[in-house]
């Protein structure tokens, strides 16, 4: 009951942002937008019913939703980790970063792990580049890291749920 | 609404801050913010009041203060004291010496050249005002220049206050500004639109997050004059679904703009209509290229077509369309206020103002500067850049992104414009600017991005989709020392057939990182192939042979 209350709810919130553009063909990315925000990700589900709802082909849709590196037809983890690839972070160290991750976690990129604690994803650059090299622990932009900071500080992120 | 009532809200705020003895600024842009500056903030407020300090002291956020290297930072009466690397516990002793002499293990000196040496024209407003505040941005002449070119000039009176200004895009490709604007001008449509270009992908840029960041109002300004000059009534904001900041701010200007008449219908009270609308970008670099935008905020996947019709003749959803960059549409207001000839009088013969740029990588002062058109890059890296982290040997200045280049010593005291910049093989770009030093090898920095290059094409033209993945490859086996003179060559053949057919700037453009350090850093390359060597150290290279004896 109770979930399908908050499915409601959050289909509402999706419905509102097609609704604020007239149910127009052309809002199809901001409603993917929106899905992605209430859902945390693209199901299937979901791009059927947007699908109905702008009378645009769930084909089109596919591709619209796989060519943009914003949107993932995956679940995240219950953590992400959004490592930054840009070339300031790049000169600075990030490839060693990067396999110090996968290798203490056992987690590729762009995967979540097994367990589906933690989803390592990378970012083309975050702009925050006075800070390389930085990382995005649950949406919190951590500047300056080394190996050895990141690992600490993902491996207690893991285990505060524990 | 009237100059004199918005002059007057302007006016109340002002008198409002200089009620308070002790003005009190925390940087509260996304770099500071992520090394907890609203945790200083609240902080400083809560020891205000504990130190009964609350008459003469107040706190508020602030844009961009620049040199992101020292975040958070804290101003004080904009500039009387400047702190860095402040931490929540700083709060109480830099309220406890407000009136005494400033906390010297914080100082940061206001007089450094990274502050001395700027000329701040797009950026006048950041870190002196509170972006999410309208009364500060009115109080520092905010709209005004909208009102002026509304009840007094024509349209084509302010595309010639831009003509005369020499502005160019500040996007990358330096188009006049002055010459698109009176192209959609005179377009025929029964509607026209304006774009604002926000859809910074170039990684190692972040020039546009500050300036939405910062002080938003003035890029809506900027639109307006724009769509007041065309003779637009719509504009769009396209801005990455990654900067969620500057996106609250944007929202937040907008609704104020819209609420106190700046925006909407019967803008001032005069006959001109004009709204801004916001559509988040998904993360497509490619998504910079115009026609790939348009596509982008009809909905559709972001592929480029080809050009002619240009979209100041058939844009968005077949409009005749303008689109600038932030940074330009940052350039309008000020230009307007303070004449077409202040604008030209600084910067060189073809590249006039001055230009935004983000600097990073292994230099000491990172951050966000603003300097004339003209200056040499030495001053910019050794003088406000402050130098080499760790007083390492600088390599390479790379600039214009995947679709700039690579520039060694020999050419640092050549002068920053579009033009001298395109001669040594990179491009202005938006303004991304990474220092690279003796630890950077120059074919991985080629490598990592042609793999940027070939993950982004959008798939469209084989020249671009096949090249870029065949150039990956070939600079893969040059890095890994496998490669053959044969590749060698065979790379810069195929550099030449990408750049001349690719359809788009992005394959247009692809080669310029790879053909810059062929170009400057040829040894590099040669010791990879030839000595089986990384001199820099960064590739790793198996020796078989080595093995075997």
């Amino acid at each position: 009951m109770n979930e399908a209350a908050s499915k409601d709810k959050r289909r509402k919130l999706v419905d509102a942002t097609m609704r604020r553009y007239g149910h127009s063909q052309y809002a199809l990315i901001e409603t993917l937008h929106s899905v992605q925000e209430v859902y945390g990700f693209l199901d299937d589900e979901n791009l059927k019913y947007v699908s109905d709802a702008l009378r645009v082909p769930l084909s089109k849709i596919y591709g619209v939703a796989t060519f943009y590196h914003f949107f993932t037809l995956k679940p995240q983890g219950d953590h992400t980790a959004v490592l930054c690839t840009g070339t300031a972070c790049y000169i600075k160290g990030v490839p060693a970063i990067l396999s110090a991750i996968r290798n203490n976690f056992s987690v590729e990129a762009g995967e979540t792990r097994e367990d589906g604690k933690l989803s390592l994803l990378t970012a083309r650059c975050i702009g925050s580049c006075g800070l390389s090299p930085a990382i995005v622990l649950d949406g919190e932009i951590a500047g300056q890291i080394t190996p050895e900071i990141v690992v600490d500080r993902i491996g207690r992120m893991i285990q505060n749920d524990a | 609404m009237t100059p004199e009532e918005f002059k007057k809200i302007g006016e109340t705020h002002q008198k409002k801050r200089e009620a308070f003895k002790y003005n009190i600024n925390v940087c509260t842009a996304a770099a500071c913010v992520s090394l907890q500056s609203e945790k200083v903030k609240d902080e400083l407020a809560s020891q205000v009041k504990e130190q009964g300090k609350k008459e003469s002291c107040r706190i508020s956020g602030t844009g961009c203060l620049g040199l992101c290297a020292s975040g958070p930072l804290v101003t004080i009466n904009n500039g009387q004291a400047l702190y860095g690397g402040v931490k929540p516990g700083d709060a109480a002793d830099i309220v406890k010496s407000i009136d005494k002499k400033p906390v010297k293990r914080l100082e940061i000196p206001a007089d450094m050249p990274f502050f001395a040496r700027q000329t701040k024209i797009a950026l006048e407003h950041c870190g002196n005002t509170d972006p999410e505040v309208l009364g500060d941005y009115l109080a520092l002449e905010g709209y005004e220049a909208l009102y002026n070119c509304l009840t007094t000039m024509q349209p084509v009176e302010v595309i010639d206050t831009m003509v005369k200004s020499g502005l160019r895009g500040r996007g990358g490709g330096g188009y006049p500004v002055g010459l698109k604007w009176s192209t959609v001008h005179k377009a025929v449509g029964t509607k026209k639109f304006v774009i604002c270009n926000a859809d910074e992908g170039d990684p190692g840029a972040f020039m546009d997050r500050s300036m939405l960041e910062s002080d938003p109002h003035s890029i809506v300004e900027g639109m307006a004059i724009a769509g007041y000059a065309v003779g637009a009534t719509h504009g769009y904001v396209y801005i990455r679904g990654e900067y969620p900041l500057a996106i609250k701010r944007l929202k937040a200007a907008i609704k104020q703009a819209e609420r106190q008449g700046f925006l909407g219908k019967n803008i001032c009270g005069t006959p001109f209509s004009f709204d801004v609308e916001i559509r988040l970008g998904a993360g497509a670099f490619v998504c910079g290229e115009e026609t790939a935008l348009i596509a982008s905020i009809e909905g559709k996947r972001g592929t480029p077509r080809p050009r002619p019709p240009y979209p100041a003749q058939y844009g968005l959803w077949g409009f005749p369309t303008l689109i600038n960059n932030v940074e330009t549409f940052a350039n309008i207001s000020p230009i307007v206020r303070k004449g077409a000839d202040y604008y030209a009088s600084i910067g060189t013969e073809r590249s006039k103002g001055t230009k935004v740029f983000a600097l990073a990588g292994s230099i000491n002062n990172t951050g966000l500067i603003e300097v004339p058109m003209g200056i040499t890059l030495r001053e910019i890296v050794f003088e406000i850049g402050g130098g080499i982290i760790g007083g390492k040997k600088f390599k390479a200045v790379q600039t214009g992104g995947p679709s700039g280049g690579c520039i060694p010593d020999e050419y640092l005291d050549m002068k920053v414009d579009y033009e001298s910049l395109a001669q040594v093989g990179s491009i202005m770009g938006s303004g991304g600017m990474i220092v690279m030093d003796e630890t950077s090898c120059m074919v991985d920095v080629a490598k990592y991005f042609m793999d940027f290059c070939r993950s982004e094409s959008c798939g469209k033209c084989a020249p671009c989709r096949v090249g870029t993945a065949q150039m990956y490859n070939l600079l893969n086996l040059i890095s890994e020392g496998k490669a053959t003179m044969h590749d060698m060559e065979l790379l810069e053949e195929l550099c030449d057939v990408v750049r001349n057919t690719s359809l788009c700037g992005l394959g247009q453009t692809a080669a310029n990182p790879v053909l810059s350090t062929i170009r400057f850093f040829r040894d590099e390359y040669l010791a990879h192939i030839k000595d089986k060597k990384c001199p820099a150290g960064v590739c790793v290279i198996e020796h078989k042979e080595e093995a075997v004896l």
